[in-house]
């Protein structure tokens, strides 16, 4: 190929060829996908495999891997720490998501219609550049009854101190709590650049209309956000449902086993009783679970469609 | 003659090379980055006396040293050697992921009386052997004295006294006269207002399924066994004694207010600093911390020795161990270095830095020299070791972190008051003992 130019290249093959081979827009295309499916392909793909197939297996790491058939899967059914684990994570899902994307969508619309300033964006996205360890640490002696501001704070006002993280009834709730302080800012920040695409005479005809600002979010802003929460939605339930990190650093599955979320309990189970088989059979659980959500969450939202046309 | 130079030029570099090839790197992993420049002399020292051999010495926090440690055995990636735990190398024994040593012993005719009585036979089993001790560890009682003296009680008194269940003794008495309420009674007052504490006599964590530095020392002075020694299949810990003292110290945070609540704890990073910001008196501490507690603690503070229990003073006595992985492709210099670790040479240095007390007595003394030169007396770790009968070991057994997670849960129950102890040890002991079968 000598030309650079595509149009020139395309008229100089015969006809025909681009029906029967990749074009070169697509080959293109596919060279600027690559880097990523790459990694798709190593990272998710070939392990996703790879743990089905130890699901079915006893494997403890330091011994070869033993065929057991569906035996994990039938003693997952029996295991009683494993449902509750999955309400645990049920209930952290139901916690963070409605707040989480209501006080992002609060934000964006603020951003947008009230005071569309870049500092305020940079702060709103502060937490989310906090890593989870660093937030959770800091929550966590923050919240402490005996030496955290945030507890002196409540007891100035005349209420008794607070566990939060040192009480099986609280420690959900409050995890699920620093994990919305951290996350509200991103969201609130797709949520704003949602906003953008929708055009200004829209509003300015809602308003000439003489549709109140309540109104015009109901019937304007939140009808062409739709593909936007889709997304918001989508992933922000799947980071939910894989919450870890935030459990590791604030209260490792406890007190009792109040915060033993899904992942928690899979990784105690490979890598501190060495159930490798086990834990792979509740991964794929877990990612069955995890596709099925999505799916219904895309049906619902029509995510693929916008009703800008 | 420039072709001589060229000559000499390239036999030298080729002697470089030589020395630089023939030099085998042992991998050695540890835990504690307190310890890790006691290793680093020691290694230094050993790469003298073995120029060919050289130690490569990394430390990884302690969650993340096992997940790498067990998938290194499977990827190929784990070390020549690394520092070994009671509660993790039987599960790496039974799985044959460990050099037995009794054949490069017996080879080498070394003695293994240097040690302290017990520590070896800790790392061995049905006459094989995994490892040369290192170091102990025994628990006492850090105290700030200015409370202390507040309080009106001496240093004689906390140095002779006494636990029971029923009364707690006077360690019990001592802890409420620690205790201050906001109006400025002690627990002993009746005008004690447990919900408006300003001063706790206590602050511990619940320990867990061992209990190591939180309770096993009121447990096993009141006659509670784990099991039936090493390698054992069943747990007792459905026992009363172990019930009654459980019961007795939750109360200490549940009712008495004389403990820092359970659930006022710092979920995370440890309860250390409820100590060393003055919240509270004193806490159990194991003889690994004395180096933490002098660099952290801002008063005057001390160590007292652990309360005399109705069946005597009792103390975990626990060491550490190194192990040598059977992926290693270098096993005899990686004996040779696990030999020079358990060697007064490795141990004197070791102990000359004061992080802990190794297992030979000289390293012991010069630890003991090294605190002393700071001004701490550790007379509490050491005379409790050095009284016959006043240690007891670790309970090593297979399955360890499955029954540290049922315990974690059942005595996590207990200290928020959400069931009795009896209860909660009598269904825990029942899971802890199906593991086995």
């Amino acid at each position: 190929m000598t030309s650079d130019d595509p149009k020139e290249a395309v008229h100089t093959l015969p006809r025909g060829w681009r029906g029967r081979t990749l074009s070169r827009e697509a080959l293109t295309g596919f060279l600027f996908i690559l880097p990523a499916l790459i990694g798709f392909v190593l990272f998710y793909l070939i392990p996703v495999f790879r743990a089905v197939e130890i699901s079915f297996t006893d494997w403890n790491l330091l011994r070869p891997p033993k065929g057991v058939g569906l035996e994990n899967y039938g003693r997952l059914i029996a295991d009683e720490n494993f449902w509750h684990s999955l309400r645990v994570t049920g209930l952290y899902v139901l916690y963070n998501i409605p707040i989480q994307t209501a006080l992002g969508l609060f934000l964006a619309v603020l951003m947008d219609r009230v005071v569309r300033a870049l500092w305020l964006r940079a702060v709103i996205i502060l937490p989310y550049l906090l890593s989870s360890i660093v937030a959770g640490m800091i929550f966590v002696w923050l919240t402490n009854p005996q030496l955290g501001y945030i507890n002196a704070f409540i007891q100035g006002l005349g209420v008794e101190r607070q566990p939060f993280f040192g009480s099986p009834d609280q420690a959900l709730a409050s995890v699920a709590a620093v994990n919305i302080w951290k996350h509200m800012g991103l969201t609130a920040l797709l949520f704003y650049a949602g906003l953008q695409s929708i055009p200004r005479s829209l509003y300015e005809a809602a308003s000439i209309d003489g549709s109140s600002e309540w109104h015009t979010f109901w019937h304007i802003t939140l009808p062409l956000l739709r593909p936007v929460m889709a997304f918001v939605l989508v992933t922000s339930v799947i980071g939910s449902f894989q919450v870890y990190d935030m459990i590791a650093v604030t209260t490792g599955g406890g007190p009792v086993d109040a915060t033993r979320v899904i992942v928690w309990y899979i990784s105690e189970n490979a890598f501190n009783f060495l159930r490798m088989g086990y834990a792979s059979a509740m991964s794929v659980v877990l990612f069955l679970i995890l596709i099925a959500f999505t799916l219904v969450q895309m049906r619902l939202l029509r995510a693929n469609q916008s009703d800008l046309g | 003659m420039q072709q001589l130079a060229q000559k000499v030029g390239m036999l030298a570099i080729s002697g470089l090379l030589g020395t630089a090839l023939a030099q085998t790197e042992v991998s050695y992993w540890l835990w504690d980055a307190n310890q890790k420049p006691a290793y680093e002399a020691c290694a230094a020292e050993f790469n003298k006396q073995n120029p060919n051999i050289r130690v490569k010495i990394e430390q990884k926090g302690w969650d993340d040293y096992w997940t790498s440690i067990t998938t290194g055995f499977v990827a190929g990636t784990a070390p020549d050697v690394f520092t070994s735990h009671l509660a993790k190398y039987p599960e790496f024994a039974l799985n044959n992921q460990i050099v037995d040593l009794t054949p490069y012993i017996k080879r080498d005719n070394l003695d293994t009386k240097i040690y302290y009585p017990g520590l070896y036979d800790l790392w061995g089993k049905d006459g094989k052997q995994y490892g040369l001790p290192k170091d102990w560890d025994t628990v006492a009682i850090v105290y700030n004295k200015k409370m202390l003296r507040e309080a009106g009680v001496t240093e004689a008194q906390i140095k002779n006294w006494t636990w029971n269940p029923k009364d707690g003794g006077t360690f019990g008495q001592i802890l409420a006269r620690l205790t201050k309420d906001k109006n400025g009674n002690n627990a002993l007052s009746p005008r004690f207002d447990p919900k408006n504490v300003v001063q706790y006599g206590w602050v511990s964590p619940n320990g867990g399924g061992y209990g190591q530095t939180e309770w096993s020392w009121l447990a096993v002075a009141n006659g509670f066994k784990f099991n039936d020694g090493p390698w054992s299949r069943k747990y007792y810990y459905d026992s009363p004694k172990l019930a009654e003292t459980i019961q007795w110290l939750a109360d200490l945070g549940l009712k008495r207010g004389i403990a820092v609540p359970f659930k006022d704890l710092p979920t995370s990073g440890g309860v250390e600093p409820l100590f060393t910001s003055g919240k509270a008196a004193m806490m159990p501490q194991g003889s690994w911390m004395i180096t933490y507690f002098r660099d952290n603690t801002k008063f005057e503070y001390g160590w007292a020795p652990l309360p005399i229990g109705p069946l005597g003073r009792k103390s975990m006595f626990n060491g550490l161990a190194d192990n040598i992985w059977v992926g290693s492709k270098k096993k005899e210099e990686a004996w040779r270095w696990v030999r020079f670790m358990g060697s007064p040479a490795c141990q004197n240095i070791v102990g000359s830095f004061g992080v802990v007390f190794p297992a030979i007595k000289s390293g012991v003394d010069a630890a003991l020299k090294a605190h002393a030169s700071k001004g701490i007396d550790v007379s509490a770790f050491t005379t409790v070791a050095n009284t016959p009968g006043a240690t007891f070991l670790f309970p090593i057994a297979d399955k360890a972190s499955e029954v540290s997670s049922i315990m974690q849960a059942a005595m996590d129950s207990i200290f928020l008051g959400k069931v009795t102890a009896v209860d909660a040890l009598r269904e825990a002991n029942a899971k802890v003992n199906a593991l086995f079968r």
